[in-house]
C-alpha cells in the first residue's frame, strides 16, 4: 500500500504548482507528481531566454507563487525557489499510470468511452465509477492513495503511437536518447518535423557508425520543421548519408522488415529499428479512462466540470489548459481556487468576478453577474445546454449589450463572424437592400449573425433593434467553443443557418413555411479540397449551398478541363438540372474543404412549382451561366491557348490558397523590377518590419504570389491563439492585437507561412538625415546588426507574432500596392480577379 | 488597436484602392501620354505662332514661357526620388506618378528644345539643355529595360529566390570539397579552382554582361572534362572524378542562373546611376543658368 493523501496533483504546470503551493500554505496532505525530473515540463522546453508574457493583464493573480512577465529562467527559477520554500511535497520521474477509485461502485455511475479509429468505425467501452480514495498507480509501480485529485496535465500529452500492425513491436521506439548506441543498423525515423529530423541526423552524422537512416514523412513537404533543420537533412541527404521518403506511410511492421505505401507503390524494406516521432496525442484517452466525462467527441471538447472544476468523476478535479484554460494567470488562479474549493470554500469568487461585472455594467437591471449568466442562460435557446462553469468561461469571450430601439446592430456588408443571440426584445432584419422598410422580426431567444460565423463572409443584411433589446454577442472563438460543447446548440445552429441561407439566396418571397419539406430534406457534407460533388455528363438533381469554403466550375472541352468560374460560401450550384432535367453540363469540385447543404432535387422541384417567382429567378440566373459557358467556348475555338492560359493561371490561384483569401496580393511579373519598394514600403508603414516576402512563392505564367496574408475567410492562424488576439478587424482584414504572448502557434498554423516572429526594431532616423548625411539604414526594415547596435542594453524586447494588417486604417489602402512603382501589385479578392477578366491576361 | 477591436457591426468602406490591372505606361487609360502629347503639341503652336525678332531664344515671351514651364517640370520630376521613399498613409500611387514622370519627362525634349530656340553654343545655358537631354537619353533606357526584363527576370527565376540561388552555389561547394576529399593533388588542384578563384558576381562590367571568361569553375570543368574523356577513351574512367564532373557541372547550371539574375538586376538598376547624379548636375546647372539669365543679360 502506499502512501496516503488528501489531495494528490497530477502535472507541475503552473497550475499544479500553483495548487500544491496553496495546499502547503494551508496545510492539506499533499503531493504533486511530475512525469520529468524538473518543474513545469511545458515552459521548461521553451527555448532559452524566451520571453514569457503575463496576459491578460486585467487579470488579478491569485497565487502563492510569484509571477510576472520575463525572462524563462527567472520564471522557473522563481517558482523553483517558492515550491521549496512552501514546503510543497513534490515527487519527480512519477508518471501516472492509471487512477480508479478504491471505494464502492457509484450507482448509475457508468462512463461510455467512444474510441474512433482511422478507418471511420468506432467502438464503445462502458466504466463503471468507483467512489474515493483514488489509487494512482505510477509506472514505477508504486501506489498513491488520494481522497482527492487535482489534474493539472496540460494538453501536452504523450508521444502519438505507430497505428498500423506491427506498432507495438519491441524494435519501435519513441524516442532516441543517444544516437551513439546504434550501430550497423537499417534504421527509419517516421516523422518529417523537428525531431524526426534531428534523431535522422544524429543517427546519420558518424558515417563509421555504419547506420542506413531513412527518414519517411506522411506529406511532401517538411512545412513544420524549422528551415535550418530542412536545410541539413537536405544536405544530409545530397552528401547520400540519408534517404529520404516523402508522401509515404507506413503501412506494417514485421520483426526486420518494414512495409511502406510510397507515392509510387508499396515498398517493403529491411528494417531493424523504427523511431516513430509524429507529434503527441492530446491526453484525452488516459483522462477519460480515469471516469472523466468530455462534453463531445469533438477534437476541440474539454472535460465536463461543475462550477467548482469538479469533473464527472467525484473527487477528481481539472484545472488549467486541460479545462480549456491555456494563460498561465488563469492557470495559477485556478490552483488557487481548486484547492480552496476542495478545502470547502465554496463561496470563493473567481478572479474573474471583476471581468464579468465590468462586462454587464452598462446593461439596465442591476442583476448581479450570477443572475445575469442565469438569465443569459435561460433565455438564449443556444446557451441553454451550458453549465454555470462554462456559461462564465463563455462570458468572457462574450460581450452582452443593451440597444434601443431603432439602433443598428451591424450593417449589410460589414465584415464580423460573431454569432448573436437574443436575450430579450426583437430585432427586425432588413431582407431588402434597396429599401430598409421591408424587415422581417427575430424574437427572443433566436439567433443571428450566423451567416457571418459559418461562411467567414461579410453581413447580408442589416440588422437593427426593433424595441429596446439585451443581446448577447458571441466572439467567433466562443461561438465555436460553444457549439463543439453543446450538440444541440450545434444542431440549432445548423438547422438555421441553413434555413436563412435559402431565404436569402432564393429570396422571391419565400417564407420559413415554405421551406419546411426542403430543410427536412437538406443535408450539410463536408468536402475535402479537390472533392468533386458535380460530375459533368452525370445525372442527379441535388443542389447544393456553399456554406463555407468555395468551388470551382469545369467544363471538359476538348477533352481538356477549362475553368469557367469561380464559386464562393453563400452561392449554390447545380440548379440547371433541376430546371432543364438533363445531365449535369460541368463539373464541380471544391477548391479548400468545404461545407455544403445539399438538398434533394425533389424537394426543392416542388418547391419551385409552388413558386412561380423563384423559377423565373432562377432562369435568369441560369441564362447568364449559359452566356459565360458559350462565351468561353467561343473563345476555344478561336484561341485555344488563351482559353488554356485561363484555366492554368485559375488553377495555379486555387492551388495557391486564393480559393479561401478574401485579398491576396498578386505581383504581375512582366512588370515587377525586383526594386522592392513594396518590401519596404510595408516595413516603413509598419514599426519597421515587413510583413511580406515579394520574392517568395509561387509562380505561374508570370503571376506571383508573393509569401503574404491572404486573409482567409476561416483564418487558420485563429485556430489556436492561447490570448485570443488574433481577429477580424472592420475592413475585413485579420490582425493580431497588443495581446499577443508570442507563442508562435498561428505562425506554426499558417499554411502560407506569411506570419513571423520578431521583435520591433529601435526608432530610425529622419529619411532626410539618410538622405543627406547617411544616417541610419535607410528606407524598409533595418538589418538585425544596425538594429541591435541601437537598441538599448539590458532592455529585453519581446518577439510577438507580426502579420499583415492591409494597411487598415491607413487612407490610402496597402502601403505594398501604393508603393509599386510600375503597377506590378495588385491586391484584389478572389471573385475580382477569377473572372473571365482572366481571359484578357491571356491575350498580351 | 483597442478600438478596433470594440463591436462597430458598422459596414466601413475599404479605402479605394488601385486594383487595375495596368502597368505604369498604361495607367488610367495612358493619361499622362496624352496629356504630355497635348502639352507638347501646345509647345509647338506657341513655338510657331509667335514670331519673335530678331529669331526665336530663351529671352522672347515664348521662351520665358517655355523655360518657366520646363524648370518647374524638372524640379517636380526630380522629387519622386524622395517621393517613392516617404510612405505616408494617405492615397497616393507611386505608380501614377511613375507613369507621369516618364511622359512628362519625355515631353522636356520638345519643351526643352523650343525654348533653346535651337541656339547652343559652349556655355552654362547650353550645359543645362545638355545635362537634361543625357538625363532623359537615360530615362529612355530605363524605360526600355522595365518594359523588356522583368518577364524575362522571372522566366530565370524559377521560383527561386536570389538567397536560395546563391545557397544552391554554396551547397555545391560544399560537396565538391566533400567529393574531393579522396582525389590526387592535380585533380584536387582543379577542384580547387573552382571553389577559389570562382566569383559569383564579379566587377561591374562582368555583372552588367553575365560575361565572366576568367571563370575558375569553368576552367575546372574543362580540364576535368578533358580528363575524363581522356579516361573513357583509354577504358573506364574514375568514378570519383565523374562524380565531380558532375557536380562542376550542376554549379556552372547554377552559376549561370545566378549571373543572369544578376545581369538583369544590374541592367535595371545602372541607368539610374546616370539619370540620378546627372540630374542632381542639372539642378545646379540650372540654377546658374537662371541667374545668370537675370543677372547678366
Amino acid at each position: 500500500m502506499g502512501e496516503r493523501v488528501r489531495i494528490a496533483i497530477v502535472g507541475s504546470g503552473p497550475a499544479g504548482l500553483s495548487a500544491a503551493a496553496h495546499a502547503a500554505k494551508l496545510g492539506l496532505s499533499h503531493i504533486l507528481l511530475e512525469k520529468t525530473d524538473h518543474l513545469s515540463d511545458t515552459i521548461f522546453k521553451y527555448q532559452k531566454g524566451k520571453h514569457v508574457m503575463a496576459t491578460p493583464s486585467q487579470l488579478v493573480l491569485r497565487a502563492d507563487l510569484d509571477f510576472e512577465a520575463g525572462k524563462r529562467e527567472t520564471v522557473l527559477g522563481t517558482w523553483d525557489s517558492m515550491t521549496a520554500a512552501a514546503g510543497v511535497k513534490v515527487r519527480y520521474n512519477a508518471e501516472v499510470k492509471s487512477i480508479t477509485g478504491t471505494g464502492e461502485e457509484i450507482p448509475g455511475s457508468i462512463q461510455k468511452i467512444v474510441s474512433r479509429k482511422r478507418d471511420g468505425t468506432s467502438e464503445t467501452k462502458e466504466l463503471q465509477r468507483l467512489a474515493p480514495p483514488y489509487k494512482l498507480k505510477l509506472t514505477d509501480g508504486d501506489e498513491v492513495i488520494a481522497d482527492t485529485v487535482i489534474f493539472a496535465i496540460g494538453t501536452q500529452g504523450n508521444p502519438n503511437l505507430m497505428g498500423c500492425p506491427g506498432g507495438d513491436l519491441p524494435h519501435v521506439q519513441y524516442q532516441l536518447d543517444d544516437p551513439a548506441e546504434y550501430n550497423d543498423e537499417h534504421i527509419f525515423v517516421i516523422g518529417g518535423g523537428d525531431a524526426g529530423i534531428e534523431n535522422a541526423l544524429g543517427l546519420a552524422a558518424d558515417a563509421a557508425q555504419g547506420n542506413v537512416v531513412t527518414l519517411v514523412n506522411r506529406s511532401a513537404e517538411f512545412s513544420t520543421a524549422k528551415g535550418a533543420n530542412v536545410k541539413a537533412l537536405l544536405a544530409a541527404r545530397d552528401a547520400g548519408r540519408i534517404s529520404i521518403m516523402t508522401g509515404t506511410t507506413t503501412r506494417t511492421i514485421e520483426t526486420g522488415w518494414v512495409t511502406l505505401d510510397t507515392p509510387d507503390g508499396e515498398v517493403r524494406a529491411r528494417c531493424d529499428r523504427l523511431i516513430a516521432r509524429m507529434g503527441s496525442a492530446p491526453p484525452r484517452g488516459f483522462v477519460e479512462a480515469c471516469g472523466v466525462e468530455f462534453a463531445s467527441n469533438d477534437r476541440l471538447a474539454f472535460p465536463k466540470l461543475s462550477a467548482v472544476f469538479e469533473s464527472t468523476a467525484p473527487g477528481i478535479f481539472v484545472v488549467g489548459a486541460l479545462a480549456g484554460y491555456p494563460l498561465i494567470k488563469h492557470c495559477m488562479n485556478q490552483g488557487y481556487d481548486v484547492v480552496e474549493f476542495i478545502n470547502g470554500n465554496t463561496d470563493l469568487k473567481p478572479a474573474d468576478e471583476p471581468i464579468l461585472e465590468a462586462k454587464f455594467r452598462s446593461l439596465p437591471g442591476n442583476r448581479s453577474v450570477g443572475e445575469w449568466l442565469e438569465f443569459l442562460r435561460s433565455n438564449v435557446s443556444i446557451l441553454e445546454g451550458m453549465s454555470a462553469l462554462q456559461m462564465r468561461e463563455f462570458m468572457l469571450d462574450s460581450e452582452a449589450r443593451a440597444y434601443r430601439a431603432g439602433d443598428v446592430i451591424f450593417e449589410r456588408n460589414a465584415p464580423g463572424s460573431s454569432l448573436f443571440g437574443i436575450a430579450e426584445g426583437q430585432v427586425l432584419v432588413e431582407i431588402n437592400p434597396t429599401n430598409p422598410a421591408i424587415t422581417v422580426p427575430l424574437g427572443k431567444g433566436t439567433i443571428f449573425g450566423e451567416v457571418g460565423l459559418i461562411s467567414g463572409r461579410r453581413r447580408g443584411a442589416t440588422i437593427r433593434a426593433g424595441t429596446d433589446c439585451i443581446l448577447v454577442e458571441i466572439s467567433r472563438t466562443a461561438a465555436l467553443k460553444l457549439m463543439s460543447a453543446v450538440p444541440t446548440a450545434q444542431r440549432e445552429v445548423t438547422r438555421i443557418t441553413t434555413e436563412r441561407s435559402l431565404l436569402q439566396i432564393f429570396k422571391s418571397g419565400l417564407t420559413p413555411a415554405d421551406l419546411t419539406d426542403v430543410i427536412a430534406s437538406a443535408k450539410v457534407e463536408t468536402i475535402r479540397a479537390g472533392q468533386t460533388i458535380i460530375k459533368e455528363g452525370e445525372t442527379g438533381d441535388d443542389i447544393f449551398i456553399v456554406r463555407s469554403g468555395s468551388m470551382i466550375v469545369e467544363k471538359a472541352i476538348g477533352g481538356k478541363p477549362v475553368f469557367l468560374s469561380y464559386v464562393p460560401a453563400g452561392s449554390y450550384v447545380g440548379e440547371m438540372a433541376v430546371i432543364d432535367g438533363g445531365a449535369r453540363t460541368a463539373t464541380v469540385r471544391a477548391a479548400v474543404k468545404s461545407d455544403v447543404i445539399r438538398i434533394s432535387g425533389e424537394s426543392f422541384r416542388a418547391l419551385l412549382d409552388a413558386k412561380p417567382g423563384l423559377s423565373a429567378k432562377l432562369r435568369d440566373e441560369m441564362a447568364n451561366r449559359t452566356q459565360l459557358n458559350n462565351f468561353i467556348e467561343s473563345k476555344k475555338d478561336s484561341f485555344s491557348g488563351v482559353v488554356e492560359m485561363y484555366t492554368g493561371v485559375a488553377n495555379f490561384l486555387v492551388d495557391n490558397g486564393v480559393g479561401e483569401a478574401t485579398d491576396v496580393l498578386l505581383i504581375d511579373e512582366k512588370l515587377c523590377i525586383g526594386c522592392d519598394n513594396c518590401e519596404k514600403a510595408c516595413a516603413d508603414s509598419h514599426d519597421g518590419l515587413s510583413r511580406l516576402d515579394r520574392e517568395a512563392g509561387r509562380t505561374y505564367a508570370h503571376l506571383h504570389v508573393p509569401t503574404s496574408c491572404r486573409h482567409c475567410e476561416h483564418p487558420h492562424c485563429m485556430a489556436d491563439c492561447p490570448p485570443n488576439a488574433i481577429h477580424r478587424g472592420p475592413t475585413g482584414e485579420v490582425y493580431i492585437d497588443e495581446t499577443c504572448i508570442g507563442c508562435g502557434n498561428c505562425q506554426r498554423n499558417c499554411p502560407y507561412g506569411v506570419i513571423r516572429m520578431d521583435k520591433v526594431p529601435p526608432k530610425k532616423p529622419w529619411l532626410i538625415n539618410w538622405l543627406l548625411f547617411g544616417q541610419g539604414p535607410g528606407p524598409g526594415e533595418p538589418d538585425k546588426k544596425w538594429s541591435y547596435s541601437k537598441s538599448k542594453a539590458g532592455v529585453e524586447a519581446p518577439k510577438k507574432a507580426i502579420k499583415c494588417d492591409m494597411c487598415s486604417g491607413q487612407t490610402g489602402g496597402p502601403a505594398c500596392v501604393r508603393a509599386c512603382p510600375t503597377g506590378a501589385a495588385i491586391r484584389v479578392s478572389p471573385e475580382q480577379f477569377l473572372s473571365v477578366a482572366l481571359l484578357d491576361r491571356g491575350g498580351d | 488597436m483597442a478600438s478596433r477591436s470594440q463591436p462597430g457591426g458598422r459596414a466601413v468602406t475599404r479605402a479605394p484602392r488601385d486594383i487595375a490591372h495596368e502597368g505604369f505606361l498604361t495607367h488610367a487609360r495612358s493619361r499622362w501620354l496624352k496629356i504630355s502629347l497635348g502639352l507638347s503639341a501646345l509647345a509647338i503652336a506657341v513655338y510657331v505662332l509667335t514670331d519673335p525678332a530678331p529669331r526665336p531664344n530663351g529671352g522672347s515671351f515664348a521662351g520665358y514661357l517655355l523655360g518657366t514651364i520646363g524648370a518647374l517640370m524638372i524640379v517636380w520630376l526630380s522629387l519622386i526620388g524622395l517621393r517613392k521613399r516617404i510612405i505616408t498613409t494617405k492615397p497616393f500611387s507611386l505608380k501614377a506618378w511613375t507613369s507621369a514622370h516618364v511622359y512628362l519627362g519625355l515631353s522636356l525634349i520638345v519643351i526643352g528644345t523650343l525654348h533653346t530656340g535651337f541656339q547652343l553654343g559652349w556655355n552654362v545655358h547650353s550645359l543645362s539643355y545638355v545635362l537634361m537631354m543625357i538625363v532623359i537619353i537615360s530615362g529612355l533606357y530605363g524605360i526600355i529595360v522595365y518594359a523588356r526584363l522583368p518577364a524575362q527576370l522571372s522566366a530565370n527565376r524559377n521560383e527561386a529566390t536570389q538567397p536560395q540561388m546563391l545557397e544552391a552555389i554554396r551547397t555545391l561547394d560544399r560537396q565538391l570539397d566533400t567529393a574531393a576529399q579522396p582525389l590526387d593533388k592535380a585533380s584536387a588542384d582543379l577542384v580547387r579552382m573552382s571553389l577559389e578563384e570562382c566569383e559569383v558576381s564579379g566587377n561591374l562590367w562582368e555583372r552588367l554582361t553575365g560575361r565572366h571568361p576568367k571563370c575558375g569553375n569553368k576552367r575546372a570543368r574543362d580540364a576535368v572534362q578533358d580528363i575524363v574523356s581522356q579516361q573513357m577513351r583509354s577504358g573506364k574512367p574514375d568514378p570519383a572524378l565523374t562524380q565531380i564532373l558532375f557536380l562542376l557541372e550542376r554549379k556552372d547550371a547554377a552559376l549561370a542562373q545566378a549571373r543572369r539574375h544578376i545581369r538583369m538586376k544590374t541592367q535595371l538598376e545602372i541607368w539610374l546611376y546616370i539619370h540620378v547624379p546627372v540630374t542632381m548636375a542639372l539642378l545646379a546647372a540650372l540654377i546658374a543658368h537662371i541667374l545668370s539669365v537675370f543677372l547678366y543679360w
